[in-house]
């Protein structure tokens, strides 16, 4: 993926995949810190061991044969020819935690991208899935949290053409405040 | 700046609307496909460019996400089904094309031969 926006919404897709009822997407971008934190944590079915291991095997996605690669072994990668890490957590019937940390002024760090697209292509898959997004920066943080958009909504679909139109926006603008 | 203020003015909007139209009644379902393949070959900007124009027109369309549609080389693909369930499949798709969509198609009516995968597998 040739942006972290892209890997972003390649990762919640499989947590929508899961019936995850709410997904919740940090973005730690610091320059402090000199890394780029992402996370996705999700309600969905979860995994077994057996696939939680198969996913996280790069051996077992080189046998593969399909035209793009897995997913998750993309991400792992992609985040450790940084020198960054990368960690997976799940439970059958719980949830899943996936963590990618980039080096931010590494050379192979892939572009932020539009995080406002990816957003809004979530929100407009389904109306029933919540989610909390929240952006972190060194000079402040800012929080989306769907459920509170819906309680203004008023029962109003939050994936409406012109709501999501308001929220990407919306969205461009909470990032950069 | 957008506020919360404008999100309620919209919402308001929109309840009227709903309440004017028949529930459910639309002209129009549109779906793009938005597994990794369709996501990798362009989709996200499609489907942003077609519920903008949407939204801009408010025009009494649905626009819907799917998963592969099985044609992974013709991808960005973006489906669009009439009032009787007629579908027809456009290939290839990006931002202009999909704009294109909306106006000749969405708003008159007009199924462009070019577009459509008929034509590529001439
Ligand atoms: N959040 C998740 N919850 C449950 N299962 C998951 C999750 N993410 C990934 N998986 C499982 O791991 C598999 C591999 O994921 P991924 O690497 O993204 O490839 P793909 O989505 O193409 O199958 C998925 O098919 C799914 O079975
Ligand atoms: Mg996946």
């Amino acid at each position: 993926m040739q942006e972290i926006a892209m890997t972003i919404l390649d990762i919640a897709q499989n947590s929508i995949r899961a019936c995850a009822k709410l997904i919740q997407i940090v973005i730690r971008d610091s320059h402090k810190d000199n890394i780029i934190h992402i996370e996705c944590l999700d309600d969905g079915c979860g995994m077994d061991d057996k696939t939680l291991q198969k996913v996280t095997d790069p051996f077992y996605t080189t046998r593969t044969t399909r035209q793009i690669g897995l997913g998750i072994p993309m991400f792992k990668e992609s985040v450790e020819a940084t020198g960054g890490w990368f960690s997976i957590e799940s439970q059958k019937g719980v949830g899943t935690k996936i963590i990618g940390e980039y080096v931010k002024n590494h050379l192979d760090t892939p572009p932020m991208g539009n995080i406002a697209e990816t957003l809004i292509t979530l929100i407009q898959y389904d109306d029933h899935i919540d989610y909390v997004f929240q952006y972190i920066c060194d000079d402040f943080e800012w929080v989306l949290n769907t459920k509170e958009i819906k309680d203004i909504l008023d029962g109003v679909p939050i994936n409406q053409p012109d709501i999501i139109l308001w929220l990407k926006d919306y969205i461009k603008e909470g990032m950069q405040k | 700046m957008k506020s919360l203020e404008e999100l309620k003015r919209i919402r308001d909007q929109a309840k009227e609307r709903m309440t004017m139209r028949e529930n459910g009644d639309h002209d129009y379902r549109v779906v793009v496909g938005m597994a990794t393949c369709g996501i990798a070959a362009g989709a996200r900007p499609v489907l942003n460019t077609l519920v903008e124009e949407v939204a801009r027109e408010h025009l009494p369309v649905t626009v819907m996400q799917t998963g592969c549609i099985g044609m992974c080389a013709l991808e960005p693909i973006v489906e669009v089904f009439d009032k009787d369930n007629h579908k027809t499949t456009y290939v290839l798709v990006d931002t202009k094309k999909a704009k294109d969509i909306v106006l000749r198609h969405l708003m008159h009516g007009e199924v462009i031969e070019e577009y459509t995968v008929g034509h590529y597998s001439k």
